[in-house]
């Protein structure tokens, strides 16, 4: 009996804890003050205030754009990568391919952002390209931190499945392609998905990497959130972070429910 | 025949995008942090000279400023240090979070561990933003310890170290829970039965049994959260005030402030060496360590 209130009492306060801030910011989202932090009454004004905000609305815009096609782009080369690591064994130079297709797992963000900006400028010194840093340099950056999410996941289901279906498959005459498209890839699917999720989210929500890669016209959502409050508070941010948890949270239950069906 | 075809372009088209945009970026960062710098665009001379006969300008001027100088080394010790701290609160909240959610029924299990993770998903920036909004003069954890009495003038929370460890430990939280999870799942509830039968008291139990089985999960969450908090940027320019400075934010400062490319590349090359590539290292030791076992 007293474990079993131990154990109560430490799950919600841990559960308390993760949610407490997030309540806080939504709560605050509904205040009708300009000063966010004296209470003065329950109003929509500062998401009103949002949705008539071009500068928010152009940089949610962009962000969707780069986040959608570099998960894109992602699922595609982690989804190889994956495939690659479990299924076909000779892979030249094996030890440099996991390190290549893990270290951005580990890599401290401000590292890669630098290492890519500079990059690009030599790039740009040596084949003119490119000309100058936006969405596509931001684009081409995500891409390459995302691949290693993405093969991770991948790399975690084919481990588990079963072979034999893709044996018994080769043995009634499919090829090695025609194996992979109709038997590989449908089973595996839910975790794809799932990999793209989470490439789409990060993205979404990288900061670092993208001040570092991006130029004019290309201000993602982080970045001009940073801007508004890295020195303050902003109304407006209170608003913008109520709706973004709620569909991020929705998003991360998307991901359960496919990553999970791995397990079975 | 075809197969192979097959197989190199699966292996060959992200090792390709590797190799370029990962591989090369890399190799350019040691490139720049070993030439000479100098003032003008870009602001350091080329490694290569041809002008009289082929010569080869490098130093290694660049780590000797960088490793010389307390500003440098005591911003990246400040920032060993708060991962360290950081790790370990994660690891004190974070142990007895995974261990009870290992040990409930299947159903809650599973409920909980989404609870747990869910707001992981949401907004990093806006997650370190919320603790701005807690911990202000008049904010809400100012207000309640003035309601209750405990103390009769506001404090300052905010703009310190200790804003920084909190909005650390609360956004890494996941990342430490996550492996601990994953190795208390696997972990056979009955050995702690078992101890408690033999005559091991809760603590002994906990010592002798729980903890050393859990050691790859305290060591993986450990360092998911270590890593990363050593060049963390936003939470300490968020929360934290001027009295520590940190490496993320002296390596920005270096590049985008000093524009001193070759030393910020300098800061970022050794930061790669001394934190990422032991745990590379260890890695690929262990997955072929594995591979083999499997064989």
């Amino acid at each position: 009996m007293k474990s079993s209130l131990i154990k109560s009492t430490v799950i919600f306060l841990g559960l308390f804890f993760l949610y407490f801030p997030i309540l806080v910011l939504i709560f605050y989202s509904f205040n009708e003050n300009k000063r966010v932090m004296v209470w003065k009454g329950f109003s929509l004004r500062w998401y009103n205030e949002l949705f008539n905000n071009e500068q928010i609305i152009e940089a949610f815009i962009i962000s969707i754009k780069i986040a959608a096609l570099s998960a894109t782009f992602a699922t595609i080369l982690g989804v190889m990568i994956g495939y690659s690591l479990v299924r076909i064994r000779k892979i030249p130079f094996k030890s440099f391919y996991i390190f290549l297709s893990s270290t951005p797992l580990v890599l401290p963000e401000l590292i890669l952002g630098l290492s890519m900006l500079l990059f690009f400028i030599s790039l740009n010194n040596v084949i003119g390209f490119p000309s100058s840093r936006g969405q596509i340099t931001i684009f081409i950056s995500h891409v390459t931190f995302c691949i290693a999410f993405v093969a991770i996941i991948i790399q975690a289901r084919l481990t588990d499945f079963n072979k034999n279906i893709e044996e018994a498959a080769m043995d009634l005459g499919y090829n090695y392609t025609k194996v992979l498209y109709k038997i590989t890839l449908p089973i595996i699917l839910p975790s794809i998905i799932a990999g793209w999720l989470l490439a789409f989210t990060i993205s979404l929500d990288d900061l670092v990497v993208a001040s570092f890669t991006t130029g004019p016209g290309a201000n993602t959502l982080p970045i001009v959130v940073f801007s508004k409050v890295r020195l303050g508070l902003s109304p407006e941010v209170n608003a913008l972070s109520a709706i973004l948890m709620f569909a991020l949270i929705i998003i991360g239950l998307f991901y359960f429910y496919f990553n999970k069906k791995f397990k079975h | 025949m075809k197969n192979k075809l097959f197989e190199k372009y699966f292996v060959f088209s992200p090792y390709f995008w590797l190799v370029l945009f990962f591989f090369i970026p890399l190799a350019i960062i040691f490139k720049i942090s070993i030439s000479v710098s100098e003032w003008g665009m870009p602001p350091y001379q080329d490694i290569f000279l041809f002008d009289n006969g082929f010569k080869i300008n490098t130093t290694f001027e660049n780590y000797v400023y960088i490793f010389s100088d307390y500003y440098y080394i005591g911003s990246f010790v400040n920032s060993l240090i708060l991962a360290l701290i950081s790790t370990f609160f994660s690891l004190l909240i974070g142990f007895p979070l995974a261990f009870y959610i290992a040990t409930s029924n299947i159903r809650l299990r599973n409920i909980l561990l989404v609870l747990v993770v869910i707001p992981f998903w949401s907004s990093f920036l806006l997650r370190v933003y919320a603790w701005k909004i807690i911990l202000q003069n008049n904010g809400i954890l100012n207000l309640i310890l003035l309601n209750l009495g405990i103390i009769s003038e506001p404090l300052q929370l905010l703009y310190n170290q200790y804003a920084v460890i909190i909005g650390i430990v609360y956004t890494y939280l996941p990342l430490m829970i996550l492996p601990l999870y994953g190795y208390l799942n696997k972990f056979d509830l009955n050995l702690i039965e078992a101890s408690k039968d033999l005559g091991l008291n809760r603590i002994k139990t906990f010592f002798k049994v729980i903890l050393p089985l859990s050691v790859p999960g305290i060591v993986a969450g450990s360092l998911l959260v270590f890593i990363p908090v050593v060049g963390e940027f936003i939470i300490p320019e968020m929360l934290g005030g001027s009295d520590r400075l940190y490496y993320g934010k002296i390596l920005w400062e270096e590049f985008f402030v000093n524009r001193n490319w070759p030393g910020a590349s300098a800061l970022a090359f050794s930061g790669i060496i001394i934190l990422v590539l032991p745990i590379v290292f260890f890695q690929i030791l262990y997955s072929r360590w594995s591979q083999k076992i499997e064989i």
